[in-house]
């Protein structure tokens, strides 16, 4: 038997509740302490007790981190999911399950290890009664290092991460994991060919979920106040900023330079996040789906009045409560046009946990820039799970608080301002905030038509005027959103453009697809709407772009069609969204089934007008369009 | 009151703020003439006026509405915020935490806060927002031109609406409720008492909501209503009389202010507010006193007016949260962004 090394999925079936998360997570950090690539992701029930729940872990010594649909090895400890996850287990894998399940054992073309968890935590007269079932879990844990070969020190130093260092909890949980250990050596005769051996893969990376990394983020990013209110799978990055805060903004003092609060809804978390970003604060809220539809109506306010906040909405699938757990990609035409009336907001679209921190503090600076609203559309997948991660970086950008007169201005100006007057050309007007005590800096915020004074009006022409400054403010935030991220292969004939937590699906995808099928792809992962010139230089390349996400619809293909209509017929939109994180076969079989031979790369030749190169030229000249493709 | 206020007795009209009351005023109003939100408009004018008010460290709030238009109409050297239908509560409670040594002074009306907006109105109370919150309360729509709003009594009958089929919300039952730290009623036919109960209210260090009856002269004002003036003027029961004596001032009294029973409540900023017993000892920090004699005016058809309840040694939600002295929104970088070190801190925080 051919040994498998550093390449195989491990899949965990136990009872909600049941205190498997840190046997769980043990595994995962282990193999990561081992210098192999790894990623963990929890697939969950929306239930606090009881119901079926999975956890799955990939070690890949290529650095493939995107959820398999097979599982090599499966470790069944819940009598509910037996069944099913015997007859998950891949041909020539190993099942492990605890014995106290009775449960015909149906395969005889995989290897099958019993292990007796309850007798070998009740052996243990160190494992307090109260702890048996949570400490159980690690029996499993030491079996299956024990079978694998996973280091027990790097499953100590995982356990010491995890419980902060008290001593008591790692020793009883170790103890438990040596049992297993010691259990199996003595017991188990290795009859499956995965095995783990270290590398040095994850040298200088961090794990990290992408809710923590978007907390701390917003803390480097000085947020000053934030209001939330609890959803899942939001719930953890406002959470998380109760814990950081107090450790990253501390004073000598001990005073707070700033303030988190729990709404009484979602209505008031944006309301409030909305008063204080009016006033001046770096202000932020997080949330999902449902909540995110109770925001909507402030979030036209903001972008009406032009208050800067930012909102992290936390994609789980919908419509409506949906799947709570299960992760999605289908808040994208929602947010891109929230709000009744002509509305477009500015969208972050963070791929990874490392751009979640660093959309965190990045977000604020556009929101004050811009004078808007600023979205980040994360997901499930990245914000709840753990990931392998570049360590954090300190912003490289002083913090931009945008256009904000204080009395020494105003009194330059001598009082001589409008709040929104196009002064600049760029449809970013001047503000000044509460606190002001210049004699001229109040004005009166309203949702209703104004004029550049802030003056109720109804004039028609005072209306469209200030409609058309709006707009021509989207068009600047084209200069001042992140960049995508191009994948470039040599020779490559099409392109494909995905976003936010697809990637590592999408670059194993397009590793199958040339080495198995011959066909080569440039990938662009957008990170922001509006679109910048970089995605209108991409899609004037290719005559097949598959557009890759997770949702039924294609939403993002929907506005890569109305920004650019003269390229529709070359999108091949692949949505697909189950509620499941992406994988590497739907992306491969989704690009398989529109992909049509012999299509050429067309080298950009034919580049089309679009909005973003309009609007470069309108910033740098009035030079008349000559162009027949107008927008 | 006879008596000459505080201030007046200055060389000029010019109050301590060096402010004349000009500087207190703001748009044309575009309500209907005799509407009772332009007599509270003039009363706020007046009472900040007279209580030398520096109009920038105010903030106004609104939410939508006849009555949510009204900040409009008075202060315009104040920041204002006229937000949604229902949620000026949201706002103000954000926009505060920018500067924290600012005060609110929110403007609502009855469908604003005791329909659309009755969870948020319940909130802001219960987290004893530093504010003044008005309800100008006239039991009905008028933008939308007179359908019952959920404070129109039992039984009012009003144009194209038929009978109202349900019971009132007292705005000031929710506020006890709520464990607001002031509750006030009043009525715009009122205006002494308005004015008074409104400095008192911006004496108060967290919430002071006044619900004050302010008829709908256009769409509710039959003598019958309760929300009109003829019913006002003919039902009002007043708890007592109240002066408002500005910190730093003589208490001087009015003669008929002398007479009979007198108690003086001890505002946050040193001022006092008199309040002289009518027909019976009515002791306004007694909350079960409080929730009895508004659920005995609801028995007797009174309409009870005064300072119903005040307590006030509660901080205030800014107070709670341990704030730097500075303003928030005063702070820059270096008090905002970790130092460079703490990211290799952070990253080891990680696994």
């Amino acid at each position: 038997m051919n040994k498998v090394v550093n390449d195989f999925s491990i899949i965990v079936g136990t009872k909600n509740g049941s205190g498997s998360s840190t046997a769980n997570t043990t595994i995962l950090r282990a193999i990561f302490k081992m210098g192999i690539p790894v990623s963990g992701k929890n697939l969950f029930p929306s239930n606090i007790q009881g119901l079926p729940t999975w956890y799955t872990i990939r070690a890949n010594k290529d650095g493939f981190t995107a959820r398999r649909e097979e599982q090599e090895i499966v470790i069944a400890m819940n009598p509910d999911s037996f069944a099913r996850d015997l007859a998950s287990v891949a041909v020539g894998g190993a099942f492990f399950y605890a014995d106290d399940i009775k449960q015909p054992i149906t395969r005889a073309d995989i290897a099958v290890y019993p292990m007796p968890v309850k007798q070998i935590v009740r052996g243990d007269p160190t494992i307090p009664n109260d702890f048996r079932d949570l400490v159980g879990n690690m029996v499993y844990v030491g079996v299956l290092a024990q079978m694998i070969g996973i280091d027990l020190e790097t499953i100590l130093a995982a356990l010491s991460f995890h419980f902060k260092g008290k001593q008591k909890p790692i020793d009883m949980n170790f103890t438990a994991v040596k049992a297993g250990a010691e259990w199996a050596k003595a017991n188990l005769k290795k009859k499956d060919p995965f095995y783990l051996e270290p590398m040095n893969k994850t040298e200088g990376l961090i794990m990290a979920d992408g809710n923590t990394a978007a907390a701390i983020g917003s803390i480097f990013g000085g947020v000053q106040f934030a209001a939330w209110y609890p959803i899942t799978p939001a719930s953890s990055l406002a959470e998380a900023l109760n814990d950081y805060l107090p450790v990253l903004r501390k004073r000598e003092d001990g005073k707070h330079t700033y303030a988190v609060l729990q709404a009484e809804d979602e209505l008031a978390a944006i309301g409030m996040a909305i008063g204080a970003g009016w006033s001046g604060l770096r202000s932020m809220t997080s949330t999902s789906g449902p909540g995110l539809s109770l925001m909507t109506e402030f979030a036209g306010l903001a972008y009406y009045a032009e208050v800067p906040v930012v909102v992290w909405d936390v994609q789980r699938i919908g419509p409506s409560t949906g799947l709570p757990t299960r992760t999605s990609q289908a808040d994208l035409t929602f947010v891109n046009f929230i709000g009744h009336g002509d509305s477009h907001s500015i969208i972050l679209l963070p791929g990874d946990v490392a751009e979640c921190f660093e959309f965190g503090w990045r977000a604020f600076d556009i929101a004050e820039q811009q004078q808007t609203p600023v979205f980040v559309l994360s997901d499930l997948d990245i914000g709840m799970n753990q990931w392998m991660s570049k360590p954090f970086e300190y912003p490289n950008t002083p913090m931009d608080r945008g256009k904000v007169l204080w009395e020494k201005d105003l009194e330059e100006l001598k009082g001589n301002w409008a709040r929104y007057l196009d002064k600049d050309n760029d449809g970013i007007p001047y503000r000044t905030v509460p606190g002001n005590k210049h004699p001229t800096s109040a004005y009166f915020t309203r949702g209703t038509g104004h004029d550049e004074q802030a003056r109720y009006t109804e004039e028609a022409p005072v209306f469209l005027r200030n409609m058309n400054r709006l707009k021509r403010k989207y068009e600047t935030a084209r200069n001042f959103v992140p960049a995508p991220v191009l994948h470039k292969t040599e020779g490559a004939t099409v392109g494909i453009i995905g976003f936010g937590s697809t990637e590592a699906a999408i670059l194993e995808a397009m590793h199958q697809l040339e080495t198995e099928h011959g066909i080569k792809a440039d990938f662009l992962r957008i990170r922001a709407l509006p679109f910048t010139q970089e995605v209108t230089d991409f899609v004037a390349k290719y005559d097949q772009v598959f557009v890759v996400e997770m949702n039924r619809d294609g939403q993002m293909n929907q506005i890569l069609t109305i920004e650019y209509p003269q390229r529709a017929p070359y999108f091949k939109p692949v949505a697909y969204g189950d509620g499941m994180p992406a994988s590497a076969r739907w992306v491969r079989e989704g690009i398989l089934a529109k992909y049509t031979p012999g299509t050429k790369f067309n080298g950009g030749s034919k580049q089309p007008r679009s909005k973003a190169t309009a609007a470069a030229k309108t910033a740098k000249s009035s030079s008349k369009n000559t162009s027949g493709n107008k927008k | 009151m006879t008596q000459p206020l505080p201030m007046a007795g200055t060389p000029t009209n010019v109050n301590l703020a060096g402010l004349i009351k000009n500087d207190y005023r703001g748009n044309p109003s575009t309500l209907c003439q005799g509407c009772g939100h332009n007599s509270i408009s003039n009363q706020i004018i007046s009472a900040m006026y007279e209580l030398s008010i520096v109009p920038e460290n105010v903030i106004k709030f609104s939410g939508i509405g006849c009555s949510s238009k009204s900040p409009n109409y008075f202060m315009n050297r104040s920041f204002g915020f006229n937000s949604l239908h229902g949620r000026m509560p949201s706002i103000a409670t954000g926009a505060l935490f920018g500067d924290h040594t600012l005060k609110g002074l929110g403007v609502s009306g009855d469908g604003d806060t005791a329909s659309i907006g009755m969870g948020q109105f319940k909130h802001v109370v219960r987290r004893n927002v530093n504010m003044v919150y008005i309800v100008e309360n006239n039991g009905v729509y008028g933008l939308t031109k007179g359908q019952f709003s959920a404070t129109a009594e039992k039984g009012l009958s009003l144009k194209k609406q038929g009978a109202n089929q349900y019971m009132p919300v007292d705005i000031c039952m929710e506020a006890l409720a709520s464990s607001a730290t002031f509750v006030a009623r009043s009525f715009a036919g009122n205006p002494k008492q308005v004015k008074e109960l409104l400095k008192a209210a911006m004496a108060h260090n967290g919430i002071a909501v006044l619900d004050i009856i302010s008829p709908c002269v256009t769409f509710n004002n039959q003598d019958n209503a309760y929300h009109s003036y003829a019913w006002g003027k003919d039902h009002e029961e007043p708890l007592h009389d109240i002066t408002y004596i500005a910190p730093r001032n003589e208490i001087i009294l009015e003669e008929e202010m002398k007479e009979g029973e007198i108690r003086e409540v001890s505002m946050h900023d040193g001022s006092v507010v008199i309040l002289k017993n009518l027909e019976k000892d009515y002791n306004p920090t007694d909350r079960f006193q409080a929730m009895n004699a508004l659920a005995e005016a609801h028995q007797n058809n009174w309409l009870a007016t005064g300072l119903i309840y005040i307590e006030t040694d509660k901080p205030s939600l800014t107070e709670v949260y341990n704030l730097v002295d500075a303003p928030l929104n005063r702070l820059e970088e270096p008090d905002l962004r970790p130092a460079p070190d703490m990211i290799d801190k952070v990253n080891a925080l990680m696994f």
